[in-house]
């Protein structure tokens, strides 16, 4: 058993399916999204807002945004780990790697609230 | 024929350099890169590999050839290069070279070791042995032939980048091996000891380790059957 303090869920199956499910929900958002552009080819401002502050639309995109950011970080952390260790950038392996991953999270976090307050902010 | 061997003595060179040998082929054969290697050691005794069975069987032999991780000793020259080009022999990737191409293979055993590659049975024994159906022995078939050669993990990405955390396709192979043996019983704890984002998740399908076997086995496929086993344990 290898542990590690970064990974999301510190369990390889609970990432794996995590990564999965997300990818799911990311690839039938982006259909409904492209969707709703063939269903309505002349969309407007009015159109767009309206179907966006729907409540169905508003939970899925909330629901979406997190899977983004789950999806986002496991696979910034495994690249990471790839690539930020001694073989690849030596001596500057654990500082390069905390600094990407704290610099990813900052970001991650970031849009995770900025997207939550986009769709539920008053 | 030209044949350009990796020379390194850690202890005494700087860098590594590729040495090149013109080897006498004999007409109308064609030689397994083991006795190319053989012939080049005739000029140059100080070649240094490692090599026993030279029949597929021992695994001492891996090293990259051409590019391509194998066991010299049945890897026909016909196979291994094309007609009128050099033969380029270097130590298996990613692992540490001890000399010219024998490499330190202490973490690839290390990770072997982690799988618990011995049968594990609590109940009481039988008075002979425990027996096994046909049908039950058959889900063995590809895997108990592995022969520890390393020219899979060593052609691993995933191994070369974390070879102290991933446990590699050899290893993998293994540790299947037993969950798949119906005479042993320690699979939940076999599993328990795998199911961190390290040591089976690494594997990201590159499948290479299956382009490079030479007993023709198939790591990829029993890490994606232990990949279900730890996914229908943990949900
Ligand atoms: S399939 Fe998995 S174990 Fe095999 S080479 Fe690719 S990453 Fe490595
Ligand atoms: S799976 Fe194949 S390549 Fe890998 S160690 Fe076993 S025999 Fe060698
Ligand atoms: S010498 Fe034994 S496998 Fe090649």
């Amino acid at each position: 058993m290898v542990t590690n303090a970064t990974s999301l869920s510190s369990s390889g199956v609970s990432d794996w399916l995590i990564q999965r499910f997300s990818a799911v929900i990311l690839a039938v958002y982006t259909f409904v999204v492209l969707g709703a552009f063939i269903i309505k080819p002349d969309m407007d401002y009015n159109t767009w807002s309206t179907l966006f502050n729907s409540n169905p639309m508003r939970l899925f995109s909330l629901i979406t945004i997190f899977a983004l950011c789950g999806h986002a970080w496991i696979g910034l952390w495994t690249i990471t780990t790839d690539y930020l260790n001694v073989h690849h950038v030596g001596g500057l392996a654990t500082f390069s790697r905390l600094t990407v991953q704290a610099l990813c999270a900052l970001i991650t976090v970031t849009y995770l609230f900025w997207g939550i307050q986009i769709f539920w902010g008053s | 024929m030209l044949v350009s061997i990796y020379r390194y003595n850690p202890e005494i060179d700087a860098k590594p350099i590729m040495q090149d040998i013109e080897v006498e082929i004999p007409e109308g054969k064609d030689l397994m890169v083991l006795d190319v290697l053989n012939l080049a050691k005739e000029k140059d005794p100080t070649i240094v590999y490692r090599r026993s069975c030279r029949e597929g069987v021992c695994g001492s032999d891996g090293m990259n050839i051409n590019g391509q991780n194998g066991l010299g000793c049945i890897t026909p020259l016909s196979e291994a290069v094309k007609p009128g080009k050099k033969l380029v022999l270097r130590p298996l990737p990613g692992l540490p070279v001890i000399r010219d191409l024998v490499v330190d293979m202490s973490i690839f055993y290390k990770q072997f070791e982690k799988v618990k590659p011995w049968l594990m049975n609590d109940t009481p024994a039988p008075a002979i042995e425990r027996l096994q159906s046909q049908e039950d022995r058959a889900k063995l078939d590809g895997l108990y032939e592995c022969i520890l050669c390393a020219c899979c993990s060593t052609a691993c990405p995933s191994f070369w980048w974390n070879p102290d955390k991933f446990i590699g396709p050899a290893g993998l192979l293994q540790a299947y091996r037993f969950l798949a043996d119906t005479r042993d019983t320690a699979a939940v704890e076999r599993l328990a000891g795998l199911d961190d984002p390290f040591s089976v998740f690494r594997c990201r399908g590159i499948m290479n380790c299956v382009s490079v076997c030479p007993k023709g086995l198939n790591p990829t496929r029993a890490i994606g059957h232990i990949r279900t086993m730890l996914v229908a344990e943990g949900t």
